[in-house]
């Protein structure tokens, strides 16, 4: 068995498995904690509220300067340019059709992979610099946050490398790094992919009875 | 001192929701922005989600599904000690007013104040809360009103204030429709408002009353996180509300009152109540729509600005309403910016202002207030929170402004034509 056959097969199934089962592990052991039912009267729904709070904090409101500014600029070119390579990239359309799902879509041009990638890599840049320069972020950030970054960033680098499918170690390499975040993602900080749904949603509830959302 | 208490204190007060924003929360240092005490320190140790450390710690080692695993490999944080206790008992109880502004810019939505609330129930386990507030609970329980107002003071100032309107005010009357409960910073120092509300009441018509047994409306216990000492003093209006059978309880111009009587209330005491509560603001905007209170059709000219208290609207949802009354009786009612939901707290919420080893702080911490107020240039703040109004007041005058600060219903019963 080759590298790249290691890694598109066993390696694979490894990752995907601890990825989805952890994930869910996470999830299910977060809602299993519970709340207490609040009996307070409601001024409004609490269900409405939280469908509120999902979108209310995808644009941050209240006239805040310069650091929430970066953080939507960046924040939003890296996380757009990454879910644009992620599903509109030729490579991944093919492996998902051949691995997971069974038909394909459109994908994206040579031209716009580059560009989307980009768009991607300046935002993960521009928000690690952040997170070394600004005396808040490095107060607040943990090795979790940088591991969770360099991972991201490898499996970008490695997927920009493997582009040309001129070496199937560089395919592998890339499947390997993209096997590793996979399986550090529910153990980590990552998870936020998933649990800023939740947030979002237990705030927009809570306050959501009281007939405002924050 | 014990960290252990400390520590099982924050595994049980994880919950779903709690867990969800330890959780998600990346990091981004955004919410630093929107909070006072780092806007007008520059401190970095104010970062709001900073003053989560020792939850998020207890969290990740502790409770957070496959922590275990991590901790096999010596991946989940250091154990929360008692020195990193004492350094955050400051933190959580000096520069947090749980005015909520910070979860308004984060991006996951973080309920930083809720968190920091069930942090404060760890340093109270562990036996660290700032002596200001402990003493405050003392009176509070003790002899029914934080700064130590007795029943038979109540009913002097009461009866001081009915003489000066010329209105009787009856103390502990049974079957009236309304309860009022005050605050003690409305008793002690702007008791004028029980003149204005007697006058308010009287034009609309409504049968009311204050309780000798349970007049004050703070709650020491839902500040300093005292979940006992909180469901006593709810339960104390509670008893009295139901002796008097009254139909509403109506919460005064006092920020976390409402929150801990209407909102927490119903929970720590484990029931519903078999009255309403009602805020002031939403009574008096009610009675206005229902043309049970008519004001003067001269207006107040002075250049006024409204300062919104946390607890009542970014956190209370009563958002509008002291809106409709100051429009009703200013005709120069200019917004701050960012006003509503997202306006600047006075800096001496949460207990903040009980607690004199934060007064510097405080002060300091107002700096992010004055600028949101220099651009209005206002010549009058209204309000509707006694303690806001007393915190704005000593920062004015420590900042050597001139603006008087006005009680949003003392400003309404100005101008009732009566
Ligand atoms: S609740 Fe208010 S005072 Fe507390 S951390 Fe958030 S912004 Fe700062
Ligand atoms: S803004 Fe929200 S996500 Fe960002 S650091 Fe603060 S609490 Fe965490």
């Amino acid at each position: 068995m080759t590298f790249l056959e290691i890694t598109e097969g066993p390696l694979w199934v490894l990752a995907s498995s601890v990825f989805v089962l952890g994930a869910l592990w996470r999830i299910v052991g977060i809602i299993r904690f519970g709340r207490k039912p609040d009996i307070s009267i409601p001024r409004a729904s609490a269900l409405m509220g939280a469908i509120k709070g999902q979108f209310l904090h995808f644009v941050p409101h209240g006239g805040f300067s310069f650091r929430t500014l970066y953080h939507l600029v960046a924040g939003y070119m890296f996380h757009l340019g990454l879910f644009g390579l992620l599903i509109y990239a030729a490579p991944h359309v093919l492996f998902l059709k051949e691995n997971v799902v069974g038909f394909d879509w459109v994908t994206m041009p040579r031209w716009g992979f580059i560009l989307t990638a980009e768009i991607a890599f300046a935002g993960l840049i521009l928000l690690w610099i952040r997170r070394i320069s600004d005396p808040v972020m490095i107060k607040i950030s943990d090795a979790d946050d940088h591991i969770a970054s360099w991972l991201t960033f490898l499996a970008m680098l490695t997927g920009c490398l493997a582009l040309e499918e001129s070496h199937d170690s560089l395919r592998a390499l890339h499947m390997l790094v993209v096997e590793i975040w996979l399986m550090y993602f529910p153990f980590s900080r990552l998870m936020h992919a998933v649990t800023f749904m939740f947030s979002r949603g237990y705030t927009g509830a809570f306050f959501g009875r009281r007939g405002v959302v924050p | 001192m014990s960290a252990s208490a400390a520590i099982e204190t924050f595994v049980n007060n994880i919950d779903a929701s709690a867990a969800a924003y330890l959780d998600a929360c990346v990091h981004c240092g955004q919410c630093a922005q929107a909070c006072h005490f780092y806007e007008a320190t520059g401190d970095v140790r104010y970062t709001p989600v900073w003053k989560l450390e020792p939850m998020r710690r207890v969290y990740k080692r502790h409770k957070a599904p496959l922590s275990g695993i991590k901790k096999m490999f010596g991946l989940v944080p250091d154990e929360v000690d008692e020195d990193m206790l004492k350094e955050w008992e400051v933190l959580l109880y000096d520069s947090c007013t749980l005015c909520g502004r910070c979860t308004i810019v984060c991006p996951m939505g973080i309920d930083i104040a809720g968190l920091v609330r069930k942090s404060r129930e760890a340093m109270v386990a562990a036996g660290l809360v700032p002596e200001g507030l402990v003493g405050a609970a003392e009176r509070a329980i003790e002899i029914g009103s934080p700064l130590g107002i007795k029943p038979e003071t109540l009913a002097k100032i009461v009866a001081e204030q009915a003489e000066e309107v010329g209105i009787p005010i009856e103390l502990d009357k049974v079957g009236a429709d309304y309860m009022i409960i005050l605050s003690a910073m409305e008793i002690l120092n702007f008791y004028e408002v029980i003149g204005a509300l007697a006058r308010i009441f009287k034009q609309a018509g409504i049968s009311w009353t204050i309780s000798t047994e349970a007049y004050e409306a703070t709650n020491i216990g839902v500040q300093m996180g005292n979940k006992d000492i909180a469901r006593t003093l709810v339960q104390r209006i509670v008893d009295a509300a139901e002796k008097l059978q009254v139909k509403y309880v109506v919460s005064p111009e006092c920020g976390h009152a409402y929150s801990a009587l209407n909102w927490e209330g119903p929970n720590l005491v484990g029931k519903s109540y078999n009255f309403q509560v009602i805020h002031i603001l939403e009574l008096l905007d009610q009675l206005v729509h229902e043309g049970r209170i008519k004001t003067k059709a001269e207006l107040d000219q002075r250049r006024v600005t409204f300062h919104d208290p946390c607890q009542i609207v970014r956190r209370g949802g009563v958002v509008q309403q002291p809106r409709n009354l100051l429009n009703l009786v200013s005709g120069n009612f200019i917004e701050m910016e960012n006003a509503g939901v997202a306006n600047i707290c006075c800096g001496g919420g949460g207990g903040v202002s009980a607690n004199a080893r934060a007064e510097e702080l405080r002060i300091k911490s107002f700096a992010a207030k004055k600028k949101q107020l220099d651009a209005v240039g206002p010549e009058a703040l209204v309000t509707a929170c006694g303690n806001c109004r007393n915190v704005l007041e000593e920062a004015i005058d420590e900042y050597g402004m001139v603006l008087p600060v006005l009680g949003l219903t003392e400003l309404v019963a100005e101008y009732l034509d009566d």
